[in-house]
């Protein structure tokens, strides 16, 4: 097996890329999973109804689709508050939010999806930005641009949201609610309304990954279920609730599959992706970050 | 007294039975199948719907078949080959269709098989691949024009056009999706590359989920193949394309098996990022005059798929889940019944009239002739639909009685 400079270069760009990416998948469920212990299985149908907002703005108004996503991100984070409100007191307050709970997100998930197919139908939807079809090329390194400026915004926003939890009141007690919510409580702040609102960031991030999605490839209404698995096995593999983890986790899992894909074949890359989960998991049960 | 009660129940039950009987022999002629109307494959399933439900109007205006209106009973089947049993099990116990044909695809055909068999049903396939060479059934026929050997005559075309170039090459890569229908289409691929004696530098498969597809295409290129052969569904045929001119991509000819580029919305989202790419299409603008009923069919059919958000193109499925509906039609009427032995012996025995020309079945029930077209993109600008609806974007190369020029190789040069 060769390993010529050239393409190990652009083996690790790309997967570097494609970690930019899924880092913006993960990094919701980082929150919402990792820190709230909210196993909100319909993260993805998130992402995908991020994906037909910034399709249909686009095509009315010609708007870049992640400058719509980030635009309409307080809208997504109003729906994660209203979500998580109505997860709390249906399920989590009750103390069935186990089982029942992890029903109710498999229901929106359907119901996202249903409703997607009813308003749009089912064809593939993409769209094309200024940037689409442009590479740049640094000597034998290929950079395209259809998955460097979502691996830019994605990177930016990961940082975003970890220097908000760490730099800021609400991020703390953010921190806080994931470690001990009792204790929380007994300091006078209302642990629901600060899962709440972080519930609401993590949907908020879905929507902008959303955006990334249908730049990168075409979208339908049922492909966020391929995503599932991909995004809480970074969120574990990174270490629970830790965001810096989600994003070296990203690009772990990014750089394995494109190494894979380029020198051993991508039907292998799942295997080695997972495989290398499974290793971490070994060596460190709390994941890389995890604590 | 009680012969009086006698006398009258049994008047009471003549009478019923008197009006109830014509409402029997009015019952519609129901046709069940499963169709992807969710889920990765829905864009076809629904497109392919569409074309079922101007088949059943249309035939319905005319007075229906066997003096009943027909009825299509479908159900999701969410492009997901384990909902296929159950639903055809409903079908035929609960629903008590009297036919059935398959939804669209190789991967939901092939698990209803074992039931229609079971059964005893003729069974129309939608665009399955090989699907018979598992079962040998003696009742399935397909209207996918793939030919009696199906994973050869899909591949057909890209190898004798890619054997016709001077000087001939030497090398190919064979790449496509982990999934059923690429497996079969490189399954055909690699019988050809067999027959033709070229040398195989690449020949992996990928997860169906995959994002990025620029690493797989960068290792293709590495291997300097003449050929490089792809089979895909739409996402990732999306993937690729966009990957090899990326990449820049270098080679004879670059295609061959990709699923997408035949339908609007790859067409128009990839617009000139198709140039150069040799595929297979079942019909284009550029070959109409072979195919004289179609735009009847096609101008009712985008006017309906565009309010329902389907392909408003409709030139690769519809056309022939309708020539599908028209084949068993035909059958019937002929047979005079629903006995499904003597439609079997009946579409084994004849040729059919449909608006996608004659259809004559083989043995296997494949088309007795190939005729999947094998055409090559060029000089697309833009990304409008427009340009698609009429002849002068895509040359037809093979199969020579409906070939309309030859290919430009190598395939970069129709980016310049």
């Amino acid at each position: 097996m060769e390993f010529p400079t050239a393409l190990v270069l652009n083996a690790i760009i790309a997967g570097l890329l494609l970690g930019g990416f899924y880092a913006a998948l993960s990094v919701g469920i980082s929150i919402s999973f990792g820190m709230l212990d909210v196993v909100n299985i319909a993260h993805p149908a998130f992402i995908i109804l991020g994906s037909y907002i910034a399709y249909i703005v686009n095509g009315w108004m010609g708007v870049d689709p992640i400058v719509v996503s980030l635009v309409v991100s307080p809208l997504f984070f109003a729906l994660g508050i209203l979500l998580y409100r109505i997860y709390y007191v249906c399920f989590e307050r009750r103390g069935q939010e186990s089982l029942r709970g992890l029903a109710f997100f498999f229901g929106i998930l359907f119901i996202t999806e249903v409703a997607l197919v009813l308003i749009f139908g089912v064809d593939y939807r993409m769209v094309r930005t200024a940037y689409s079809e442009t590479t740049w090329r640094l000597g034998p390194v290929d950079f395209p641009m259809r998955l460097v400026v979502p691996f830019l915004v994605s990177v930016t926003m990961v940082v975003g949201v970890q220097l908000f939890l760490t730099h800021t009141f609400f991020g703390r007690a953010v921190l806080a609610v994931a470690q001990d919510p009792l204790a929380l409580r007994l300091m006078g702040v209302n642990p629901t309304r600060v899962k709440g609102l972080a519930f609401a960031l993590s949907i908020a991030t879905a929507g902008v990954a959303g955006a990334f999605l249908i730049v990168i490839q075409p979208v339908q209404p049922a492909i966020g279920r391929e995503y599932i698995g991909l995004v809480f096995a970074i969120c574990v593999l990174g270490g629970m609730g830790s965001i810096w983890g989600t994003l070296l986790g990203a690009f772990v899992l990014g750089i394995a599959e494109s190494f894979t894909s380029t020198f051993f074949g991508p039907s292998w890359a799942p295997a080695v992706s997972f495989g290398l989960l499974l290793a971490a998991l070994g060596f460190k049960p709390s994941g890389l970050l995890g604590r | 007294m009680n012969r009086l009660t006698t006398w009258f129940t049994t008047g009471l039950i003549v009478f019923s039975l008197a009006l109830v009987a014509p409402a029997l022999a009015q019952q519609p002629l129901k046709i069940g199948f499963g169709m992807s109307l969710t889920g990765p494959l829905a864009g076809n399933g629904k497109a392919a719907l569409i074309a079922m439900q101007i088949w059943a109007e249309d035939l319905n205006a005319k007075g229906g078949l066997l003096g009943r209106k027909v009825e299509l009973v479908y159900y999701d089947d969410q492009t997901n080959p384990s909902t296929v049993p159950s639903i055809y099990n409903k079908l035929l116990d609960v629903d008590k269709v009297d036919l059935l044909v398959s939804g669209y695809g190789t991967n939901v055909i092939a698990p209803a098989m074992p039931i229609v068999m079971q059964r005893n049903m003729a069974f129309m396939g939608l665009f399955g691949l090989n699907v018979n060479s598992k079962f040998d059934y003696d009742r399935y026929f397909q209207i996918m024009p793939a030919g009696p050997e199906p994973a050869i005559g899909w591949t057909q075309g890209f190898f004798d056009i890619a054997m016709g170039l001077s000087p001939k090459p030497q090398t190919i890569a064979l790449v496509g999706a982990d999934a059923e229908y690429p497996a079969l289409a490189l399954e055909g691929a690699r019988a050809q590359v067999k027959r033709t004696g070229l040398k195989v530098v690449y020949d992996k498969t990928y997860p169906p989920n995959t994002v990025d597809f620029s690493p797989i295409v960068r290792a293709i290129a590495a291997t300097n193949a003449d050929l490089v052969f792809v089979a895909s569904y739409p996402p990732d045929s999306a993937g690729m394309v966009r990957a090899a001119n990326e990449v820049g991509l270098k080679a004879r000819m670059f295609g061959g098996g990709l699923v997408g580029p035949q339908f609007a919305a790859l067409k128009t989202q990839l617009g000139p990022l198709l140039n150069g790419i040799v595929n297979y299409e079942t019909y284009v603008p550029d070959v109409a005059g072979k195919f004289p009923f179609l735009e009847q069919f096609l101008a009712k059919y985008q006017g309906r798929a565009i309010r329902e958000g389907v392909d408003p193109l409709g030139f690769y499925l519809p056309p022939y889940a309708y020539a599908m509906m028209q084949v068993l039609e035909q059958a019937i009427k002929a047979t005079g019944g629903l006995d499904q032995a003597k439609l079997a012996d009946y579409m084994h025995t004849y040729e059919f009239d449909t608006f996608v020309g004659k259809v004559r079945f083989a043995k296997n029930g494949e088309w007795a002739q190939p005729r999947m077209l094998t055409v090559q993109y060029h000089s697309v600008i833009g990304n409008d639909l427009e340009q698609w609806m009429r002849p002068g974007h895509v040359t037809v190369l093979y199969p020579a009685s409906y070939a309309t020029g030859t290919v430009k190789a190598p395939y970069q040069d129709n980016k310049k």
